[in-house]
């Protein structure tokens, strides 16, 4: 590994143990995390905008030939320009006289985006689920095959107990109707189904999250074994004796900071006796 | 001038167009092989365009070779071959050559790879100066794109000037392809609407040389459809579920006291707004990754307009760190709204929602900072969350804030539910915004949603009798009800 390659990965690993630090509590290299990345996403989102949406859109387009040449007006799409007005629009919010007109365009945003949303999501959350739950059941393999056939998801009895999860499901989200009696007890079904889906998703989601974590500690290891190497354990050439100094400041620092707490800790716990 | 240059592009494209039909015309004299070796051929081939589409595709249809899983057993595959003029083929190394001259007049022009296909057309062009390169270029630009609007008539002249090109391929025992183009003008997946169509289908043996032809179908021409019938279940649902919602609403605008069961969750805002009011500690008031347009948010902006205003009443501080910039300018509108409403305008503060990042654990690292230096009392999430639910709704729970949230993400609500105090779970969060407005729209479009639900289980049931008796008893009726309801995109 270059020197230079190594120093950003040197960052990253102090990033990475400044964001776990969070876990003790809120500390002097979280805040350094969290500002620096808060900040560098915020400029990195401005000038994704300019560099994805208004340059390419609005202002120059980019030729086949990889030249920067078309002005928007000689362009192909001079319709870009009613979104372009709509977005200048939304600088009237700075004017106090003229901050009412930039609901209009957020008016015309949410009307046009309600509207798509509806056939969207009556074709996707109600059609499809609706016509897939009228199943035809497998009535040849109702109980399930194997030694653990209930479990089997592809037997009648599965597609039943999917059947009878959806309507109770569906009758847990009525409002307009107070869960007593009958109604109440099948609402209650319908809770406890979906906490079994629930409880599944946890289950899968925080597996997914242990192996992002075990990523995160090879990074880590890797860097580790790296670090002490360039610090001196073992003569490397690749790195100067500036990074070592750095190093072990760093580590100091760590330490120094850790000790405090202890101190500070210890001394909340006599005080407190 | 434009007649001489289409020629020389014709010319270019000779070579390519040749070489591009090498293997894939089917070959015409099939009487090389033993005629005992070869495939009977499918039957009764039909192309028609293909329904609810936009246009630029054929469907076609036939029945299988005899020799398809029975007889020789000899067919591998089906190959499908269109009739394709020679203008149609050769567009692309007009391009090829607009492509070469754009290079040639622009600054990033370098000498071409000798024996390249750009080598090539450099060759032919190598002596012309830029103003000649220039006219050439706006020539052949102009020539592209009449030969694209003469490509119907091109197709009209069938069988002259053209070859067969394969298409699409099919295994063995299909009885149906589909060939689809593109509508993109500059892509080589062009296909023309309105022009005609011949095709026919090779019947393929193991070894591909040997297949036989099917008989020509054609002509036929692609055209879009204005409505896709494919989705006329959707557009009676929305019908019907409009129809409810106006109808409740005028009917809750006529006074009617329409009931909505208390949701736990919004019970618990008010109270929560208390507590943060007698500790005299802030609200912080979080609407997630969703952005303006969707209905979480949506949903999100009425709740927040609620909480605004009794936070306006209680004169308690609130925080709204946004995600995206058209959430923040909506959120903003939303809560002076509500400040104006609870005749509080001055206090309100441009402030009160603004901007973190949109980069989601920078946000989340934001927040969660800022729940642990202002400590607020009480943590709202609703809107649209992603990975980041634990993260704030852990942190949250360390800071010791009541946590009421609510989210239409199915995968992150477990994460609420673990973590807050009170989850409104799913479409809980759009009836919660009917709840706390109490306005007639709101309440008049839950009360319809419920009617729409009863009705989406009487057809769940309904369609589940149909679906097993229709397969039992093989009543076709049956099965075209349930039919109705399958949506083909």
């Amino acid at each position: 590994m270059d020197f230079s390659t190594f120093l950003w990965t040197t960052f990253a690993a102090f990033l990475t143990l400044a964001t776990y630090s969070f876990l003790y509590k809120d500390n002097p290299f979280y805040k350094i995390a969290e500002h620096i990345v808060t900040g560098v996403a915020a400029g990195y989102f401005a000038i994704l905008l300019w560099h994805n949406g208004l340059v390419p859109k609005l202002w120059f387009q980019r030729l086949d030939d990889g030249d920067w040449w078309t002005l928007w007006l000689n362009s192909s799409k001079p319709w870009y320009l009613i979104p372009a007005l709509l977005g200048v629009l939304m600088w009237t919010r700075f004017s106090k006289n003229y901050q009412w007109i930039s609901r209009w365009p957020m008016a015309l945003y949410i009307g046009i985006s309600a509207g798509i949303a509806v056939p969207l999501e009556m074709s996707n959350r109600v059609n499809k689920q609706l016509y897939d739950t009228m199943a035809d059941l497998d009535w040849a393999n109702f109980l399930g095959q194997g030694r653990f056939f209930f479990l089997d998801t592809a037997s009648g009895l599965s597609q039943l107990l999917i059947v009878i999860g959806v309507v109770a499901a569906l009758i847990y989200f009525f409002f307009s109707k107070a869960h007593t009696g009958v109604f109440g007890a099948t609402a209650k079904l319908g809770i406890w189904t979906l906490m079994i889906g629930f409880g599944a998703s946890f289950g899968f989601t925080v597996m997914a999250r242990i192996s992002l974590f075990i990523n995160r500690m090879q990074f880590l290891g890797g860097w580790g074994a790296e670090a002490f190497n360039a610090s001196g354990t073992t003569p490397n050439e690749n790195y100067t004796a500036w990074f070592q100094l750095f190093f072990w400041l760093m580590v100091l620092l760590v330490v120094g900071y850790a000790t405090r707490e202890i101190i500070i800790h210890v001394r909340g716990k006599a005080k407190s006796s | 001038m434009k007649l001489k240059l289409l020629v020389l592009c014709l010319l270019l494209s000779c070579f390519s167009v040749a070489s591009a039909q090498e293997g894939t015309s089917p070959p015409e004299d099939t009487l090389l092989f033993d005629s005992t070796l070869l495939p009977a051929p499918v039957t009764n081939l039909v192309a028609f365009d293909t329904e609810n589409d936009h246009g630029h595709a054929i469907t076609l249809e036939w029945e299988i070779s005899v020799d398809d899983g029975a007889g020789k057993q000899s067919v591998a595959m089906y190959e499908v071959f269109r009739w394709v003029p020679d203008l149609m083929t050769a567009i692309p190394s007009f391009r090829d050559t607009l492509d070469y001259l754009k290079l040639r007049t622009s600054s990033s022009w370098s000498e071409p790879e000798p024996g390249s296909r750009t080598d090539s057309i450099h060759s032919v062009f190598a002596k012309l100066d830029m103003a000649q390169l220039e006219q050439k270029k706006e020539t052949l630009e102009r020539t592209i794109g009449q030969a694209i609007r003469d490509l119907p008539a091109a197709h009209a002249a069938y069988p002259e000037n053209g070859s067969w090109q394969q298409v699409a391929v099919a295994p063995s025992g299909s009885v149906t392809a589909e060939d689809v183009g593109t509508k993109e003008k500059d892509s080589p997946d062009y296909l023309p609407d309105y022009s005609d169509f011949y095709y026919r289908v090779n019947a393929v043996t193991a070894d591909p040389d040997i297949r036989t032809p099917s008989e020509i179908f054609g002509p036929v021409q692609s055209y879009g459809q204005w409505f896709n019938l494919g989705r006329l279940a959707v557009f009676v649902f929305v019908m019907i579920f409009g129809f409810l919602t106006i109808f409740f609403v005028s009917h809750a605008r006529r006074g009617a006291d329409l009931y909505v069961r208390p949701l736990a969750g919004i019970e618990a805002v008010d109270d929560a707004i208390g507590r943060a009011t007698e500790m005299g500690r802030p609200i912080l008031y979080v609407m997630g990754l969703g952005t303006a347009d969707q209905i979480a948010t949506i949903a999100s902006f009425t709740i927040l307009g609620r909480v605004a205003k009794r936070v306006a009443e209680y004169q308690t501080k609130l925080m709204v760190p946004a995600y995206e910039s058209v959430v923040m300018a909506v959120a903003q509108e939303v809560v002076k709204t509500a400040y104006y409403d609870a005749g509080r305008p001055d206090d309100y503060k441009e402030d009160i929602v603004f901007f973190v990042t949109s980069l989601q654990f920078a946000y989340v690292a934001a927040v969660n900072g800022l729940m642990l230096r202002e400590l607020p009392a009480t943590n709202v999430y609703m809107g649209k969350f992603f990975a980041e639910s634990l993260l704030l709704a852990e942190t949250g729970a360390v800071a010791g804030s009541i946590q009421i949230a609510g989210t239409d993400e199915i995968a992150q609500i477990p994460f609420f539910i673990v973590a807050c105090d009170y989850t409104l779970i799913g479409e809980e969060l759009y009836a919660a915004s009917a709840y706390l407005g109490r306005e007639p729209i709101l309440l008049g479009s839950l009360k319809a949603q419920d009617w729409a639900k009863a009705a989406v289980i009487i057809l769940v049931l309904a369609g589940l009798i149909l679906a097993n008796l229709g397969v039992g008893n093989d009543w076709a009726w049956a099965n075209n009800i349930v039919d109705f309801f399958r949506v083909v995109d």
